[in-house]
């Protein structure tokens, strides 16, 4: 459990004998880089819109987009996501549209999620549960949504995901320990990108490896290279099996956080350039991008081409979404209760009364 | 009829309710077996098996986290806290994902999960089995929460409970689990949520009060009857959303105000009674409201009959706002 599975190296060279295991089409292959592009090209912007004072916050994925979209391609639809709040390649693996992305961040009168909170990746359409900001909470519901479906016999999977700073807090034990003890169908995906916002992994564990804590649980504790796409897929396409079959995986998924820990972080006060720079040379989507030229399955004028046109996209959906107004205020009140209670009733009354008098005026 | 206790009504309401819905699940620590350490949970392991009577880790951040889960699914979890004292340990999961998960999925998943168990004091348990933390959940945005006094609200409270889609915290005052019997109706019934009981009517004075207290208020008050001062005693129920209506009618018909509840009184649910009838009917106050509470101070282990509300304190209140 100290190995590490990788399939494709830093350099985009595979390991052809893991490569011959797994059964991708050049169509898949293509789309799966694609979805890492959207992803690293969208989070770009999401970072600028909040640079322009347009977005409140958001927490970047540069540099960890082959775990979540790998992870999607290896699930199935029947399948469920628990993400935390930097998985923006959750959503676009799952199809979600950038125009929904954008509404979300921007918190505008089309934010599907009302502009009750920011950040969270989740939907009933894309299977996702939106997640709790404070690290870690969210893996026992995961765990339950597990242990339901497996009351239920359905036949399902629940990818949770969390960081290496969540393997410190209580909630991830007493979600993995209760795992391994009713055997649910559950694979717990821990995207170790070295950082708690400035708190280095050595600060999280003396454990060797997130991978063996898994030992202690009764589960099963896999370690892979979270920069290469291909062992993602590989590695959660067999955990998948695993979990269904009454052995849920804790995978700890080694990668980087290129950026910040969100917008109003920054990491020059705890750690060096250099060090940024030295792991940039391993990120997921070059080594992709290397692998697919090399094996003739991608141009290099294509891979040009393919980034235009989403820059172009996600530009012309920028300025549409700006252009959506505001909330109204009531939203504040909506979806606290399935019913306003009374005193919610009679607070709303007092705020829109203000809010109207205050856009009228 | 049957009389049955408050633990044998919760008893009652749960089987029914398996028996009739198989979305129910109960779980929590020795609720299978053991039957729960107060026995709320007997039989319903041998009645509906393992799969719905689940003997879980000692765990309280998985047990309540696991029953959101649950619910996301589309079960229907009861999870019981063995006390609500230990229910701190998971307290992030009822304040971060069971009380929040509407609001910040903008309605598109919910989390109606039920967490009952024993609350309050009265049976020595010291300061880890008898505290009233109830105002740390009404003051959470998104739960709802009740404290029966008696067998026949406690049976139809929960039921009313399975029968909505927000997340409960179901109090159940121990130290009356035993105690307090009455006639409870078969079948299915529901106690409206959110709606309070003129357990006792009267002109002079109205005491406010929920859970245990209930019945020592019933005690003062008859005692004041005897210097013909006359209490009306109203019992909350539901502490979030509260009955403010029945609140406002009572006060308006006798002018003085006592509140009393078990719970520390700096900032505990009489605070905010108090604050609104201030808001909303001070012209109609002859006397200021006065509150007989818990200490401020941790639960003690000795000494509990002076640390809770006494009658012999609850009568003297009632008599000081009656002569005001």
């Amino acid at each position: 459990m100290s190995e590490l599975y990788q399939i494709i190296n830093e350099e985009g060279v595979e390991n052809k004998q893991l490569l011959s295991k797994i059964n991708l089409s050049n169509d898949k292959l293509l789309e799966m880089y694609k979805h890492m592009l959207i992803t690293r090209i969208l989070d770009g912007w999401l970072m600028k819109l909040q640079r322009m004072g347009k977005a409140a916050i958001h927490a970047p994925n540069e540099g960890q987009e082959a775990i979540a979209v790998g992870v999607v391609h290896a699930s199935e639809k029947e399948d469920w996501f628990f993400p935390t709040y930097r998985d923006l390649g959750l959503l676009i693996a799952k199809g979600a549209p950038i125009r929904e992305i954008l509404n979300r961040w921007l918190a505008n009168a089309q934010d599907p999620l009302k502009g009750h909170e920011f950040a969270i990746y989740g939907g009933r359409k894309y299977n996702m549960v939106p997640t709790t900001t404070p690290v870690s909470v969210h893996l026992a519901a995961a765990t339950g949504f597990a242990h339901a479906a497996k009351i239920k016999k359905d036949k399902l999977v629940v990818f949770a995901f969390l960081g290496d700073g969540a393997t410190s807090k209580g909630d991830f034990h007493e979600s993995l320990n209760w795992a391994g003890v009713f055997k649910l169908p559950i694979v717990y995906v821990c995207q170790n990108n070295q950082y708690a916002i400035s708190m280095p992994f050595r600060r999280q564990t003396a454990s060797e490896t997130i991978a063996i804590k898994a030992v202690a649980y009764g589960i099963r504790g896999m370690r892979i290279d979270g920069n290469d796409i291909l062992a993602v897929y590989s590695a959660i396409k067999e955990a998948r099996e695993s979990a269904l079959n009454g052995m849920p995986v804790l995978v700890e998924c080694l990668t980087y956080r290129l950026g910040p820990h969100t917008t109003a972080d920054d990491p020059t006060r705890y750690r060096s350039q250099e060090e940024v720079e030295e792991m940039r040379k391993k990120e997921p989507l070059k080594r992709f991008r290397t692998f697919l030229i090399s094996k003739g399955i991608l141009t290099e004028k294509e891979d040009e081409q393919m980034r235009k046109d989403i820059e172009r996209e996600i530009e012309e959906e920028v300025k549409i979404a700006i252009t959506i107004p505001p909330l109204h205020v009531q939203a504040i009140f909506e979806d606290v209760y399935s019913e306003l209670p009374w005193h919610l009733k009679e607070q709303m009354e007092e705020i829109v009364k203000e809010y109207e008098e205050d856009h009228l005026s | 009829m049957p009389v049955l206790t408050l633990a044998a009504a919760i008893n009652n309401a749960l089987r029914e309710q398996m028996r009739k819905d198989e979305r129910i699940v109960v779980l929590g620590e020795d609720v299978g077996k053991r039957g729960g350490v107060f026995l709320v949970t007997e039989g319903l392991l041998e009645e509906f098996g393992p799969e719905r009577v689940i003997d879980t880790p000692l765990s309280e951040a998985a047990i309540f986290g696991v029953a959101a889960g649950m619910a996301i699914y589309g079960l229907k979890p009861i999870a019981e806290v063995q006390f609500f004292d230990f229910a701190f340990g998971g307290f992030d999961q009822i304040v971060s994902q069971i009380a929040k998960l509407r609001y910040r999925s903008g309605g598109q998943f919910k989390a109606p999960v039920i967490i009952r168990g024993p609350v309050a004091g009265g049976i020595r348990g010291g300061m880890f089995h008898s505290q009233s933390p109830e105002a740390y959940y009404v003051h959470t945005a998104g739960l709802k929460v009740i404290v029966p006094a008696f067998p026949y609200d406690a049976k139809g409270l929960l039921i009313a409970a399975l029968k909505q889609d927000d997340p409960v915290i179901f109090m159940e005052p121990k130290s009356i689990y035993r105690t307090v019997k009455q006639e409870v109706p078969e079948g299915e019934y529901i106690v409206p949520i959110g709606k309070a009981n003129v357990i006792r009517q009267g002109n002079d004075v109205t005491v406010i009060t929920y859970g245990a207290m209930v019945h020592r208020v019933l005690e003062a008050a008859e005692e004041a009857s005897k210097e013909k001062i006359s209490v009306e005693v109203i019992d909350l129920r539901t502490l979030m959303p509260y009955d403010i209506d029945t609140i406002l009618s009572s006060i308006k018909k006798t002018g003085r105000v006592v509140i009393v509840h078990e719970a520390p009184k700096t900032l505990g649910f009489g605070a905010e009674i108090a604050a609104s009838i201030a808001e909303r009917a001070l012209l109609y106050l002859e006397a200021p409201i006065i509150r007989v509470c818990g200490q401020d101070t941790p639960f003690p282990l000795a000494n509990e009959h002076y640390y809770l509300p006494t009658v012999k304190r609850i009568k003297k209140a009632i008599t000081k706002v009656a002569t005001f």
